[in-house]
């Protein structure tokens, strides 16, 4: 779940086994983008993935680039067969987080073979030039400015159509502004999604909390302490931020 | 329509622009809400509680760190700063967000007395916020129960 801080999505063993057709299929329904969201916030967790939902990604969010490294298998020496399996088609990440900041997480991510491919996109808090330029020249597709509205994940959405990579590795071109592509015919919200927002309410077996109730309940379980790490000071933003973005085709190194 | 929601209709919509006419709230506020529909009918209570509770512990930290006889470690202070910032940018606590500004800026100064100070006005501002969405709550509450729909108010 989102709340406890690890990972909220089903385990990997458990994604395996969720997919059309049986064990042989591909885990995850192919025309459907899966995207990993790395937060060490949990508000901002929240929204990303309810942004990301509505525009007919899954997420998996995760609350740290280790979390993020170890959901890849990037830090598992074990050559995993299920790698194969594991298909992610954008990584979104948090740049200011304690122990391992989204440009590490960036850079890691870009030395893996398996995963350099994958369009990389940082989000930030702070409109630094020079931040934003080390983030793309380290080979990061897009550089998004906090608050994240829906407009912009509409848009990162839309490039990525473009050039989804299908499990079996062919990139196919798909219409800049057709509608989101999923096999079914459902809107997003009515999918089952991989992970709950909390664990005491919106479960569809169990009576649904009214807002005052939600926002008034005494605290729920205390929220992970361990990355709470110090932070370095983070540098002077400009005045007016504006939104910087580059946008590369994906593909080209 | 049945006046009592008709009534309790223009009265919410009175209150909602005035939490923005009065800086409680900005625009990512309202992309939250536009973000929540009839298959996520809870999704801004749901966020907003989790703010709340990232306040509470938040200026929990910054009361402990600043609370350190001897030296002050202000980019322990700052950190949680930081993060309170963002997470007020996220749901549209502008009044909050806007006090965290000011407060990281007392951090990187090391002024004590202001940081003090400071972390007294975050904790009455959240409070605040958080009263005045609750009735907001209960608001939406009232009109649905007297038969009528939660209006969309325009901002603009």
């Amino acid at each position: 779940m989102a709340r406890d801080g690890g990972v909220s999505c089903l385990r990997r063993s458990e994604m395996m086994s969720v997919g059309i057709g049986g064990m042989d299929s591909p885990p995850l329904d192919v025309d459907e983008v899966h995207v990993l969201a790395v937060d060490d916030s949990l508000v901002d967790r929240i929204v990303i993935e309810r942004l990301l939902r509505i525009t007919s990604c899954k997420v998996t969010a995760v609350d740290s680039g280790w979390r993020a490294l170890e959901f890849l298998g990037i830090d598992n020496e074990k050559a995993s067969a299920e790698l194969d399996r594991l298909k992610v088609d954008l990584i979104i990440t948090d740049y200011c987080m304690p122990g391992m900041t989204g440009y590490e997480l960036l850079k890691k991510i870009k030395e893996s073979s398996s995963f350099r491919q994958v369009p990389v996109v940082i989000m930030s808090s702070e409109n630094v030039i020079t931040r934003i330029d080390r983030c793309l020249e380290e080979g990061a597709e897009d550089f998004l400015l906090k608050p994240v509205k829906l407009a912009d994940v509409k848009r990162l959405r839309n490039y990525l159509t473009r050039d989804v990579k299908l499990s079996n590795g062919n990139k196919r071109k798909l219409p800049e502004d057709s509608p989101p592509l999923t096999l079914s015919p459902d809107s997003p919200d009515s999918s089952p999604p991989p992970s709950t927002l909390s664990p005491d309410s919106s479960d569809s077996s169990s009576p649904p909390l009214s807002p005052v109730e939600i926002i008034s309940s005494p605290l729920s379980s205390p929220i992970d302490d361990e990355d709470d790490d110090v932070l370095t000071s983070s540098p002077e933003s400009s005045p007016s931020p504006v939104r910087r973005q580059k946008m590369r085709s994906p593909g080209l190194d | 329509m049945d006046s009592l929601a008709a009534q309790l209709q223009m009265q919410y919509r009175n209150y909602i622009l005035s939490l923005y006419q009065q800086g409680f709230l900005d625009d990512q506020f309202t992309e939250l809400k536009s973000l929540q529909d009839d298959g996520s009918p809870d999704f801004v209570a749901e966020v907003l509680s989790l703010f709340f509770d990232d306040c509470v512990k938040l200026v929990g930290n910054m009361a402990r760190a600043l609370d350190q006889t001897g030296t002050v470690d202000f980019s322990q202070v700052g950190a949680s700063v930081h993060q309170l910032k963002d997470s007020s940018s996220s749901v549209g606590a502008k009044r909050v967000k806007g006090l965290c500004i000011t407060f990281k800026e007392l951090c990187e100064a090391k002024n004590y007395e202001g940081c003090v100070r400071c972390l007294q006005q975050v904790d009455i501002e959240y409070k605040t916020l958080k009263a005045k969405l609750l009735d907001m709550f209960m608001f939406e509450k009232q009109i649905v129960q007297a038969g009528g729909i939660i209006p969309q108010v325009d901002i603009n």
